[in-house]
């Protein structure tokens, strides 16, 4: 699957968290391309390794508690090979990052200035006079009103709303070609996420970047990406493009997943319920469909030994066999 | 009269102390006159932003949070009171469900005297008769009895808050309020749990007070549907009315940003996004008074109010 000028290239990646000096992977095999100018986002529920795909892209773990295999090609740099201090130099001026709760992502004793200031500082150039001149553009590009008053201050006094787009200006603030956002909106309110979404998007259109969007709101993706890849179990089981996933959802997970959203017009039906519970990172089945236990009227020979993705048409792949033969229990199985 | 709960001018106001003497100067007007009823059998929907006092207007009402002034009338009787809940049985008959499932159960308590503590507080049943009415409850949220003996930490979130579901039904009580019970969840679990509370609503006959910030659910869960910003009610409506027919911008903003599963029409949803978004910037004045508080609310019909200063120039 790799696709030429790809931004970043991720094959077979593995990321394993010891317990009990045995590892376990929380991401599983995954391979992902990241195109320039693109929104590719990530869906899955809590547990499914979308976070950990992220924090292992960024080179946040711990070498001694975690093993990582594979390769995370950024311009022919395999990013699982370098040590501290070269990564030091990707991260923030070649891939930015946007956490999830902004308030722990900010250091609560220094001024939004100096917070944003740090990787400039780091990474450019830039005289401090150049450097504050810098700042108060970050700020207002991210649309915070006032930035002079607000570079003097510090997190707390700032709304949930403000915090995030702090966040995002330090993320941005080297431009660098990719952007990893972290569940950017969870925390906020449906009013201030379309304005951080308008925002992301926006910044995107100016400066091209890549962006890796983690979430588990469908509704977000739909908005937002060009490209979604369904995660459970710590692999990709559907990855299509937006448009093809949300008419045309092939994998039994994607299905009912999107089946268990409350409807427009549905209110005397049940929800949908996906049976049973994703099993914990120690009990997880290495081998066969992992989806498997939670579709058990589904004959065991419909799925794959050791399921692959497959192609179902152009671009659209789908892990395991079931799909062809998936039908939800209250259905009628086709013959 | 099918009224099981009458809310008359309701207001709760924080004071906020400061200086030397730490006097108090002024006020938060958490929840700033604010009137409604809860019929029987129905599903109400309290939604707004974080800080519109969504939350505290549900811990009033079961009894959590002082009131500074108005009426709390549970079958015609006031309730505003302590004293006055005791006596018919009110804190029987009205329960919560938390948000944080994980801190609203105790740690170090099976899950057996988790749920029967309510029981034990209004009922005297034996040992066994108790084992058995739990063992029931369980049942209604489908969790198996081998459950009864384990501790909250040993189930994942979505059975955590099922097990909060069980305790607040523990009393046959006539009025849950449940405040944003499926935000934590992920999206298969919080069907399960909507499920679950669609179901003993309909075997038990009980009144919900949904509070949520998330449109979607309570579209889903919900009769009327009551948006409320700064501590004030803006919009009260039937389920169709708020979602078809909204009439105050703060609603029509806050239904705009929901994002919509919609691909092919994404770009125009964008725009009537920041057009909504526009109209609420520019229209402050008509929808606010010069304190930037709400309106009271004028009534358009049987079921459905709004916030406006005149309603007729609306031209409805």
């Amino acid at each position: 699957m790799s696709a030429k000028g790809s931004l970043l290239e991720i094959n077979n990646l593995n990321t394993g968290f010891r317990i009990k000096d045995e590892y376990y992977n929380a991401v599983d095999n995954v391979s992902l391309t990241l195109a320039k100018n693109e929104i590719l986002a990530i869906v899955g529920e809590s547990g499914c390794g979308k976070s950990t795909l992220a924090t292992t892209i960024m080179g946040l773990h711990n070498a001694q508690n975690t093993r990582i295999e594979g390769e995370i090609f950024y311009k022919d740099l395999d990013l699982t090979k370098l040590n501290e201090v070269l990564y030091n130099k990707i991260r923030g001026n070649d891939i930015g990052m946007i956490f999830q709760d902004p308030l722990s992502a900010l250091n609560p004793l220094m001024r939004i200035e100096d917070q944003i200031a740090e990787s400039l500082s780091y990474h450019t150039s830039l005289t401090k006079a150049q450097q504050e001149q810098r700042v108060l553009e970050l700020l207002d590009q991210v649309g915070i009103p006032n930035p002079k008053r607000v570079a003097k201050q510090y997190p707390h006094e700032l709304s949930g709303g403000m915090r995030q787009r702090v966040i995002i200006a330090i993320a941005i603030s080297c431009k660098p070609p990719i952007i990893i956002a972290d569940e950017p909106t969870t925390a906020l309110d449906v009013t201030i996420q379309a304005q951080i979404l308008d925002l992301l998007k926006n910044l995107q259109e100016e400066t091209e970047a890549g962006i890796i969007l983690i979430t588990h709101d469908l509704g977000v993706v739909a908005e937002m990406a060009d490209r979604v890849a369904v995660m459970y179990a710590g692999q990709i089981v559907e990855q299509a493009t937006v448009e093809e996933l949300f008419t045309n959802p092939q994998h039994p997970y994607t299905r009912s997943l999107l089946n268990s959203i409350p409807r427009e017009d549905e209110f005397e039906q049940e929800l949908h319920v996906i049976e049973g519970t994703v099993p914990s990172l120690k009990n997880l089945p290495r081998t066969g469909c992992r989806f498997a236990p939670r579709i058990p009227w589904i004959a065991a020979e419909e799925h794959e030994e050791n399921p692959e993705l497959h192609e179902v048409s152009p671009d659209h792949w789908v892990r395991c066999t079931c799909y062809k033969h998936f039908h939800f229990r209250d259905e009628e199985g086709e013959a | 009269m099918t009224e099981l709960i009458q809310i008359k001018d309701l207001k709760v106001h924080y004071p906020i102390r400061s200086g030397f003497f730490n006097r108090v100067t002024d006020y938060v007007y958490a929840v700033d006159g604010v009137n409604f009823t809860i019929e029987k059998g129905k599903t109400y929907g309290l939604v707004g932003e974080s800080g519109s006092g969504k939350s505290t207007i549900g811990k009033a009402i079961v009894g959590l949070e002082k009131t500074t002034s108005g009426q709390i009338l549970y079958d015609g009787k006031d309730v505003t009171k302590r004293s006055a809940r005791h006596a018919i049985g009110y804190n029987k008959d009205v329960q919560m469900i938390f948000q944080d499932a994980m801190s609203s159960l105790n740690p170090k308590k099976r899950v057996i005297d988790i749920i029967a503590e309510p029981i034990r507080n209004f009922e005297r049943l034996s040992d066994q008769e108790e084992k058995k009415k739990v063992k029931s409850l369980l049942d209604i949220v489908g969790m198996p009895e081998d459950a009864l003996y384990k501790y909250p930490h040993e189930f994942s979130g979505g059975q955590r808050q099922r097990l909060g579901v069980a305790r607040a039904v523990a009393t046959n009580p006539k009025l849950i309020v449940a405040d944003e019970p499926v935000s934590a969840l992920d999206l298969s679990v919080q069907a399960q749990v909507l499920n679950f509370m669609k179901r003993i609503q309909e075997e038990y006959g009980l009144s919900y007070l949904f509070i949520s910030h998330d449109l979607g659910v309570v579209k889903y869960m919900c009769d009327t549907i009551a948006i409320m910003t700064k501590g004030r009610f803006v919009e009260i409506g039937t389920r169709e009315e708020i979602y078809t027919n909204p009439q105050h911008i703060y609603t029509k903003r806050l239904l705009s940003a929901i994002p919509k599963i919609d691909v092919a029409h994404r770009k125009e949803h964008m725009e009537t996004r920041r057009k909504v978004d526009q109209e609420y910037h520019t229209l402050q004045k008509e929808y606010y008074d010069e304190a930037g508080r709400v309106y009271d609310l004028q009534t358009l019909n049987a079921t459905h109010q709004v916030a406006l200063r005149n309603v007729e120039s609306e031209g409805v």
